[in-house]
């Protein structure tokens, strides 16, 4: 590679870090203002109780649940899609990884807070720590929520490492490049690189070592997510599909959130050069598998249930096929398989428009999955003199609103201050040309079998 | 010797006259939530007589069910709780701390019989109501769960007394409000490793059942029918 393309890079992705254009303001004015009336909304729910929530008896469990399950699905997005991609050493991921591995840290600190949000006494939920308390008393390790709470913190912890590695050579060229206490910060980022063959050696080792761990990890976060679910005896929760389905969905739903940011990302900060068609047009197959893996799932659990025909499970199954919930049921069905199928298999359709249609009705399918997961089961358990029916109230759709902006708003936040395609990377894999040259087109196609 | 507290209750003798529900709520402090915030699904039933209908109109029959926290053995609030605010006594009550409890919620979920009740907001009582709050019953704020107890202020009481009269508890000794005040006799507690006592001797009844008994909760309480 050749001096002019190294520096063509540098600038290329160091301007959206070193150049503020006023739009920059805007964005971060508007979408701070929806996560302040988010908090406001929460403080309000505080003071006053969860009576202003439409949780009820007995739908204890709605809209936050939802989005926990659904953020800590979306942070698979990450983590998982960019370990697999570094370890089959898919070279097209270069410019992919770190916009998804700042998914995943993000994601999850939202998906952390709901758990949170939705407690009745928010102000003690240290209780589910193991601190030493001079009562003696520990969590109870039985529950799932105490699962919970240490397979998030280790993928928190795992996936901002994950983030934070492949970032430090890029740290230090910000450091060269920026003066006073931006020079100061990024230096300490940068834990003092040189770019000595040593430091190099370790950072790919350190690199591999934590792409091999984080995978199991991330699968077994949203195993234990599932878990919140499977290990109560309600119906159509209490099922062992649960684990791989959740998984499935949250891989699935990740990579859709993944299309989406790239999109914006590509608009905003002018990065044509860097996306290409080809990454949606890849990510595109990945997620046409997803999707056929999870209307596999979600056909096996329904037929599975079906023919079990028990007559407490029976009552949800109807309520969500053709009762109360149905009209969210087939919307659910049409934005995750039916208009995605088309969408993604058929080649001319899967473009980065296509593509991203499609990953944006997969987004809103899966977070009506995981309601329809969580709420009609609730609502219809054992007892027919129990059944109840909910109903979102505000705070709650003020809330979910704010977690969308502060999704945005970190994001935006996180590619002002750090290259968000990761600059040594490009470097390494050389800078790949919107046209490919004939002998690259044919390496191309033998390596990805597919068409730029 | 330990006890083992658990309830027979007679679905025959049963009219659903609700005053089960009503001594419910003053003995254990449960709060009013008023109409509008109990038809959003905001009140709290330690007990609720649940009601079915069997047969097209005008040949219909009502049945009645009192429905109260089943006690079970194997209950599936308790793993579920992450601070151990819901547990096991020594005598087989499912106890609810409500200084550990931090509202998670889970436990009403995974309970089959709908018997655990959030308190959405801090507890009010309409005047004269407030005058008669029991002093033996804590109070609970806001966010935490509560759910019937087997009136476990009686059971110590009566403990208690027969401990200083150097005896063991009688049988029928011990009553909840809920069967003290049942007025066919309908609801009937004591200690089902007595023997002798008429819990155990009507749990006994090829009569009997327990709700929902295939979930394989072990509940302590008998319907008998």
């Amino acid at each position: 590679m050749n001096l002019e393309t190294r520096n063509k890079i540098n600038d290329d992705l160091l301007r959206p870090v070193l150049h503020t254009s006023p739009w920059f303001y805007v964005i971060i004015a508007v979408l701070g203002g929806i996560i302040l009336a988010g908090l406001g909304s929460w403080m309000y729910q505080m003071s006053h109780g969860l009576v202003v929530a439409g949780i009820k008896w007995p739908v204890y469990w709605a809209f936050y649940i939802t989005n926990f399950v659904f953020w800590i699905g979306i942070s698979h997005a990450g983590t998982l899609i960019s370990a697999i991609l570094r370890l089959v050493n898919a070279t097209w991921r270069r410019p992919v990884t770190r916009c998804a591995e700042v998914i995943t840290v993000f994601a999850l600190m939202i998906g952390a807070m709901f758990p949170i949000i939705h407690l009745g006494r928010p102000w003690l939920a240290f209780y589910l720590m193991p601190y030493p308390s001079e009562r003696g008393i520990w969590p109870n390790f039985r529950s799932p929520l105490v699962w919970d709470f240490f397979a998030i913190s280790t993928y928190l912890t795992g996936s901002t490492l994950f983030l934070f590695l492949p970032a430090i050579p890029d740290f230090a060229l910000m450091r060269d490049r920026t003066n006073g206490l931006r020079k100061r910060i990024y230096g300490a980022l940068a834990l003092g690189w040189q770019g000595t063959t040593k430091q190099w050696h370790r950072l790919e080792s350190a690199m591999q070592i934590m792409a091999i761990a984080i995978v199991p990890v991330a699968i077994s976060v949203h195993t234990i997510v599932s878990f919140d679910f499977s290990m109560a005896p309600v119906p159509m929760w209490h099922s062992t599909v649960f684990g791989p389905y959740f998984v499935a969905g949250a891989i699935f739903s990740g990579i859709a959130a993944l299309i989406v940011a790239m999109a914006v990302l590509r608009r905003l900060l002018h990065l044509e050069e860097y996306l290409h068609p080809v990454h949606f047009h890849n990510l595109g197959k990945l997620l046409l598998t997803m999707s056929l893996l999870w209307g596999y799932f979600t056909f096996v659990e329904r037929l599975t249930v079906w023919y079990g025909n028990s007559p407490s499970e029976m009552a949800v199954f109807w309520e969500t096929q053709t009762g109360s919930y149905a009209p969210l049921f087939w919307t659910m069905v049409f934005c995750n398989f039916v208009i995605p199928l088309p969408l993604l298999s058929i080649r001319r359709l899967r473009t980065i428009t296509g593509t991203v249609v499609a990953s944006s009705l997969i987004v809103v399918g899966m977070w009506l999955e995981r309601f329809l997961i969580i709420v009609p089961s609730l609502a219809t358990k054992n007892l027919p003199y129990s059944w109840g029916f909910y109903r979102p109230q505000p705070v709650e759709i003020m809330i979910t609103i704010a977690t969308f902006a502060a999704m945005a708003f970190l994001y935006v936040l996180f590619s002002k201050f750090v290259p968000i395609i990761s600059i040594w990377e490009l470097k390494v894999g050389g800078h790949p040309r919107p046209v490919l040259t004939p002998q690259e087109e044919e390496e191309a196609q033998e390596l990805w079998r597919v068409r730029p | 010797m330990t006890h083992r507290w658990g309830m027979a209750i007679d679905l025959d003798r049963c009219t659903g006259c609700e005053a089960c529900v009503t001594a419910c709520r003053a003995e254990n402090n449960v709060p009013t939530a008023g109409p509008d915030q109990a038809a959003r699904g905001r009140a709290i039933h330690w007990i609720r007589v649940e009601r079915y209908y069997e047969g097209e109109f005008p040949d219909v029959r009502v049945k009645f069910r009192p429905v109260l926290c089943q006690q079970c053995d194997a209950a599936p609030c308790e793993p579920v709780c992450p601070t151990y605010a819901s547990h096991h006594t020594e005598e087989g009550l499912n106890a609810q701390v409500y200084n550990r409890c931090i509202g998670t919620r889970y436990c009403a979920n995974a309970c089959p019989y709908n018997v655990r009740f959030f308190d959405f907001a801090n507890p009010v009582w309409d005047k004269p109501l407030n005058l008669q709050l029991n002093p033996d019953v804590s109070v609970r704020e806001v966010g935490v769960m509560e759910k019937c107890t087997f009136c476990v202020q009686r059971i110590n009481e009566g403990k208690t007394r027969a401990k200083s009269e150097s005896r063991e508890v009688k049988d029928g000794e011990i009553t909840p409000a809920c069967a003290q005040a049942c007025p066919t006799t309908a609801i009937v507690f004591g200690d089902l490793n007595d023997p002798e006592s008429e819990v155990s001797r009507l749990s006994r009844s090829p009569r009997g059942s327990k709700l929902l008994e295939d979930l394989g909760t072990k509940p302590k309480i008998t319907y008998l029918r």
